[in-house]
């Protein structure tokens, strides 16, 4: 593939932006690198992506997790690149599409809002719909209108195949208009945001392995795969299992999606399967943290959905938990979330309520009776609130991406 | 004394973390010693109508339409009018206080009927209103200071005669009608555009509220959310200020 002469031009300018904030510490340098890309060439997306196979990854929760466990899988020849440090808006994407040679192949994640802008300039090979839900509503005030934007940009034959999760109705709402979709039953245990029918306003029942509205026949569809355990099984009888490293029922699900992606781009499942076990940290997530005498993890859970499958990952009380909560731009300016959360499950742990928003947080802690006390500073907590024991620690997304700079060089040695 | 607290349609109206009014309301109640449960009301459930408190949270539009028609809007059966006819005390916040008020622009913008408790009309407006909202209360409820809370909201809501605001923007927008009023209220029936768990940052508005049901309480360590509520002020006291100099020079 060639390049335009100013896309190539484009990526040189990019790569020394990024070099000069590597150099300065001014972080992974994808975001600048990015922006100067597209501001010497606004086409630059569709420059870089052409005739290339790029996997776009998309969704709520585990965009990151999924598209790096589909990227181990992919690996091989021609080299696969992916989002630099979680980049995920298009200058990300142009970033990411900038490193390696020209044939490399891609897999993206991509903001769920931008999503349907993009796969016009990209167009896919594959697109992966994990779960949409309420996150950062500020600025996605209708996930039914995500829902919705995401099925008309990905009608008919727009995006090559769909694997979509199809235990979420709003991700089948969104799927649904494709030409090619595979139906993957990952599971989605919140159900919180789907309640009302994206077709005709009816009410979706949810029963045991199924949903249908019980106004139109809007209906899950029957899955091509299904996750059953820690079992993948095919409807055609073939079944991989699904072992990995990393902890929880949230990751099963997206290791799951990512070995159907593996093996509808051609690659044999259980290999994909054999190649995401050995990923044991995606970006800092499950880090383990050296703080004083203890040992610390650390886990990222940033809106209701994903605390309900944080819960399940947590150590065993009594371990004691540390909650950072931020409130800035990425992660919605709005934490009202918080009490979509169901904080009593952490009644029988003490709590360190810390982070920029430490007091919205203790408050919703004080009416679910969880014992809790207020450190604001994060480093201060994560070094005091809890002696010789070990703890975890869970932030929301910019409150954990300060936590991972700040102690950056320690969390990747204790992993 | 046992109080029932209705939560009516989380699966519908809880955008924002709007269940937290119920969980807040009855846990006061807890603490005071008094018997309290929330009575959870799913989409297509029967709306009871002998409970003493019910919360109406916000949503989508059609969710909205969908929780107004089965509240009964529009026709002269709605089992909250009779609620409130026997007495009970409703809290609403966003499309919450759209849908208890006459009317309000449905899915595709047709005027929707409301369920007709408070004396207001809301409609699109042209800008979406987010960020702080700092309410200076109605003088008549007796609340302390400057309420605070979160909006996010597209409507613009007209205040009837027979409604009173429940108080006065002093930051954000409100009811964004040009007169700088947020809510409405009518009764024991109270709306806000604060949105979500409105109550958390405000303790004393949910125990006006509980003290319609109930009577007077004792007070209780409400440290942590005073706090809260200082500094989410902190953050508009900007706003405030060159809006109070803004007043103070057209004078």
């Amino acid at each position: 593939m060639i390049l335009p002469a100013r896309t190539r031009f484009a990526v040189r300018v990019g790569l020394a932006f990024a070099e000069i904030s590597r150099r300065l510490q001014l972080g992974g340098g994808s975001v600048i690198g990015g922006r100067a890309i597209m501001a010497v060439d606004p086409e630059a997306l569709k420059h870089l992506a052409a005739d290339r196979s790029v996997v776009l990854v998309s969704g709520t929760n585990g965009k990151t997790t999924t598209t790096k466990l589909l990227a181990a899988a992919l690996e091989g020849i021609p080299e696969v690149v992916t989002n630099i440090e979680g980049a995920n808006l298009p200058m990300g994407l142009v970033a990411a599409l900038a490193q390696g040679s020209p044939n490399a192949r891609a897999v993206l994640e991509v903001d769920e809002a931008w999503l349907p802008k993009v796969i016009p300039s990209i167009h896919p090979r594959a697109v992966v719909l994990l779960n949409l839900t309420r996150d950062q509503l500020d600025r996605n005030n209708e996930v039914r209108t995500l829902a919705a934007s995401w099925r008309s940009a990905l009608a008919g034959n727009a995006a090559g195949v769909v694997v979509a999760n199809v235990d979420d109705p709003l991700v089948v709402w969104g799927a649904g208009a494709a030409d090619r979709t595979i139906w993957v039953a990952a599971g989605q245990p919140w159900t919180d945001d789907s309640g009302g029918c994206p077709s005709c306003a009816g009410r979706i029942e949810f029963q045991l392995g199924g949903w249908a509205c019980g106004g139109c026949d809007f209906a899950r569809p029957d899955p091509d795969v299904e996750l059953d355990g820690a079992t993948l099984r095919y409807s055609d009888g073939r079944a991989v299992a699904i072992d990995l490293a990393l902890p929880g029922r949230a990751n099963r699900a997206n290791a799951a999606i990512a070995v159907v992606v593996a093996g509808a781009l051609g690659g044999e499942p259980t290999d994909a399967a054999c190649s995401m076990a050995q990923v044991a940290e995606i970006e800092g997530r499950y880090a383990g943290l050296e703080v004083g005498d203890a040992r610390a993890r650390l886990l990222l859970a940033k809106n209701p959905a994903g605390w309900l499958e944080t819960f399940d990952v947590l150590e065993a009380p009594p371990c004691p938990v540390v909650v950072v909560i931020n409130a800035r731009l990425a992660d919605g300016r709005d934490p009202s979330w918080l009490w979509d959360v169901p904080f009593e499950r952490l009644r029988d742990r003490e709590v360190v309520a810390s982070g920029e928003r430490a007091w919205d947080l203790a408050v919703r802690l004080r009416y679910a009776g969880v014992p809790h006390r207020v450190v604001e500073d994060p480093l201060v907590a994560l070094d005091e609130a809890f002696h010789g024991v070990d703890f975890e620690v869970v932030a929301n997304y910019t409150a954990f991406q300060a936590i991972r700079q700040k102690l950056g060089a320690d969390v990747s040695r204790a992993t | 004394m046992s109080v029932s607290v209705c939560l009516l349609f989380p699966d519908l109206l809880g955008t924002y973390g709007d269940s937290g009014n119920a969980t807040i309301l009855a846990q006061r109640l807890l603490w005071r010693g008094f018997d309290s449960d929330v009575n959870v009301v799913r989409s297509g459930q029967a709306v009871p109508t002998s409970c003493d408190l019910y919360v109406v949270g916000g949503g989508e539009d059609l969710p909205q339409a969908l929780a107004a028609s089965q509240l009964g809007a529009g026709s002269d059966s709605s089992p909250l009018v009779k609620a409130v006819g026997a007495g009970a005390v409703v809290f609403a916040v966003c499309a919450g206080l759209q849908i208890i008020g006459r009317s309000f622009s449905g899915p595709g913008g047709a005027m929707t009927a409301g369920v007709g408790l408070l004396d207001c009309h809301t409609r699109t407006g042209r800008r979406r209103a987010v960020g702080e909202l700092a309410v200076e209360p109605a003088p008549e409820l007796g609340l302390p200071g400057l309420l605070s809370g979160y909006e996010n909201h597209a409507g613009v809501t007209t205040l009837g005669p027979g409604a009173s605001p429940l108080g006065t923007a002093r930051s954000g927008v409100g009811n964004g009608d040009g007169t700088a009023l947020d809510g409405a209220r009518s009764g024991h029936v109270v709306g806000t555009y604060m949105h979500g768990p409105a109550l958390a940052r405000n303790p004393e508005l949910a125990d006006l509220l509980l003290s319609w049901v109930v009577g007077d309480l004792e007070p209780i360590d409400d440290r942590e959310a005073y706090e809260l509520r200082r500094r989410r002020l902190a953050v508009v006291s900007g706003g405030l200020r060159r809006r109070h100099l803004w007043s103070w020079a057209q004078r």
